[in-house]
């Protein structure tokens, strides 16, 4: 199987910019971020159904050879699943912004407290780092 | 001729979303909600059981969603495996529902009036529940996925009820690790899609034989990183115990229990069917074993028990974890055995701990004290479970935990040997971990002045009522029967290890019986 390149170069720079965008605290950043990989793995779909052709409908096409239906349909469902989860993403960050002002993902306070209490207790030395300040 | 049991598959998924939609449309009227939410749940748990007989004397069940064929369309098959989780997660779900129910109006939340029941709650736990059987019942990897993504979306709203300050925090960290785990899945989808021309389960055991043994390992790492992130498996671990302890008591607890397994579940279903010839043994040995050790030692240094109890669980995921590396028939048959023991064990503790909430107003021991005296019941609620937990003979998790120390043993590599004493080191640790809550919680002094009338939360008080204690005490001795009933148990988890081995069984309901029935 040929891969078309330039859907590969497309897929790769929108996942890798939504890599970048996903590490972000910022919510709506990361749902950014969320986006582009998605519609990166979206098109990775697309790239591994082979090349275009005529209309997968029997009597639709011009004879020559048709486009693999399979991938078109599941792109079709994440797509629609990637909206769902968006549209929760954003009340998320609606609520965040209303409870803080902010959609800044914060530290959680227990795990903070018990790390400081390892280093008071440890003299600095914070073992077993499950959590990450 | 016997009757055929393979209609009734569907239903486990069709019968939670009418449910939901129904407990939708009565938003407002609790006592519909209830009662349709039951019913359900008691029908699935039903149909559990005789798909669980049906797949146990006469083979998979399968069926050809639309009549299409393996090549075209999806398939739904329930196996020894599927059935068992599934059995498993219907018992404990309908523990949790009556739990809930039982917890009265005033339930949920402490920074609400008191009287919001949020109407939401049972619609989300039945698209949960769909969601979950989903996964296990699903034979095509796409559908996993679509599984995968229900459930998802069903505990994004479950965790973030009330949308209080925490919970929105911990929300926002659980929806972006899940969203991510969802991409990388996804990404594998696409990758398996595009070198074998199948994403049907059964097409693939067989596809993938043919292609070059370099792209299926890296296949099967990518599934198993979207996989190991959902399992938290360390170092993929650290979201669950920063997001489940804010949720609220029946909420974790289905959550503790099922939506691990279910990553797990999907490891041992791809790392048996599609992946036997490309397999990360000694890889996916090493995660169990610093999952195992990471996530106990966390759990020792919690004060809270919420966020203890959510540490033991990503540790115990390790056992499951060496039971699916170990790669032995006995292993894997261990594996699933302590699986079922986990979930059930898993939530009952957590339920247990809603019980402690109410009696002493918080899950933090520093703040309790003395419960053992002020109410006994609870004290033997939470003892009989953690026993089990840190696996003291003769409860089920000593069971489930021999067995994989056994296979370890059979195994005799050096790094197996390594996780036997790991296991052991976890298990003696899990004990020291329950037996530091129990000291402090149960038996110091009551230094707090827990009355054991419960607190006042939007004018009502929160006692002990036969609503929650019933069905905790019956997740308990579910617990418990589970070590009775071990033998048989076992020997079904054993033919359904030794299934999976085979894959002939699987391929040939799938594949053999050539189309729509």
């Amino acid at each position: 199987m040929t891969a078309n390149l330039t859907l590969v170069v497309v897929a790769s720079v929108l996942v890798g910019t939504g890599a970048y965008l996903f590490l972000s605290r910022s919510l709506i950043r990361a749902l950014m971020g969320f986006l582009l990989m998605g519609n990166g793995v979206n098109l990775l779909f697309v790239i591994g159904s082979g090349p275009a052709g005529s209309p997968p409908i029997v009597g639709a096409g011009d004879g020559g050879p048709m486009a693999d239906p399979v991938p078109q349909a599941l792109v079709l469902t994440a797509i629609v699943i990637t909206l769902a989860m968006t549209a929760f993403v954003l009340a998320l960050a609606h609520r965040s912004w209303q409870l803080a002002r902010d959609d800044l993902v914060t530290d959680d306070t227990e795990s903070a407290r018990i790390h400081a209490r390892a280093e008071i207790e440890d003299g600095g030395d914070v073992a077993e780092g499950e959590e990450s300040p | 001729m016997s009757p055929d049991y393979a209609p009734l598959v569907p239903l486990m998924v069709v019968l939670p979303l009418i449910g939901a939609g129904l407990t939708l449309a009565a938003a407002g009227r609790t006592v519909v909600q209830r009662a349709v939410s039951l019913t359900v749940l008691v029908g699935m748990t039903g149909l559990a059981a005789v798909l669980l007989w049906a797949a146990d004397t006469q083979g998979p069940q399968v069926v050809f969603v639309g009549g299409w064929t393996a090549t075209e369309g999806i398939v739904l098959v329930v196996d020894r495996l599927a059935a068992l989780m599934i059995i498993v997660s219907s018992v404990v779900m309908l523990a949790v529902l009556s739990y809930s129910v039982g917890q009265g109006a005033s339930s949920f939340d402490e920074e609400s009036d008191g009287h919001s029941p949020l109407p939401v709650f049972h619609p989300a736990l039945l698209v949960l529940a769909a969601g979950v059987t989903t996964t296990f019942i699903s034979g095509d990897l796409f559908h996993l996925y679509v599984g995968f993504e229900m459930l998802l979306s069903a505990s994004f709203v479950l965790l973030t009820l009330g949308g209080t300050v925490e919970r929105v925090r911990a929300g926002t960290t659980y929806v972006l690790v899940s969203l991510l785990s969802s991409v990388i899945f996804l990404a594998a989808i696409g990758l398996v899609y595009a070198a074998t021309g199948t994403i049907n389960l059964a097409l693939l055991s067989e596809r993938l034989g043919e292609i070059p043994l370099g792209t299926v390992a890296l296949l099967n790492l990518m599934l198993l990183i979207g996989f190991a992130v959902k399992a938290a498996v360390f170092p993929m671990s650290g979201w669950l115990p920063e997001s489940y302890p804010t949720a609220p008591a029946p909420v974790t607890a289905v959550f503790a229990g099922l939506l691990t397994k279910v990553g797990v579940y999907a490891m041992i279903r791809t790392q048996t069917l599609l992946f036997p010839q490309a397999r990360f043994d000694d890889l996916l040995l090493v995660a169990a074993l610093l999952t195992m050790i990471v996530g106990i030692l966390g759990a020792i240094a919690q004060d809270d028990i919420k966020r203890m109890l959510s540490f033991t669980l990503v540790s115990h995921i390790g056992f499951l974890i060496f039971g699916i590396a170990v790669g032995s028939t006995h292993g894997l048959a261990s594996a699933i055995f302590y699986v079922i023991h986990h979930i059930t064990v898993q939530t009952t503790l957590f339920l247990v701990l809603g019980l402690v909430e109410r009696v002493g107003g918080s899950s933090d021991t520093t703040k309790l004290g003395d419960l053992a005296r002020i109410s006994p019941v609870v004290g033997v609620l939470f003892f009989v479970p953690a026993m089990n937990l840190a696996g003291i003979p003769p409860f089920s998790g000593f069971l489930g935990k021999v067995g994989l120390v056994q296979a370890g043993v059979a195994e005799g590599s050096w790094l197996a040997l390594l996780l036997v004493a790991g296991s052991v080191l976890t298990s003696l640790l899990t004990l020291y971990a329950v037996a530091k809550v129990w000291g402090r919680a149960f038996w110091s002094e009551n230094v707090a002045g827990i009355t054991g009338g419960g607190p006042l939360r939007g004018g009502h008080h929160q006692a002990l009522e036969a609503g929650v204690l019933v069905p905790t005490a019956a997740l308990v001795v579910v617990g418990l029967a589970l070590t009775v009933l071990a033998g048989p148990l076992f020997d079904v988890a054993t033919r359904a290890a030794v299934d999976l081995t085979l894959r002939e069984p699987y391929l040939l309901a799938v594949l053999g019986s050539g189309g729509a029935p």
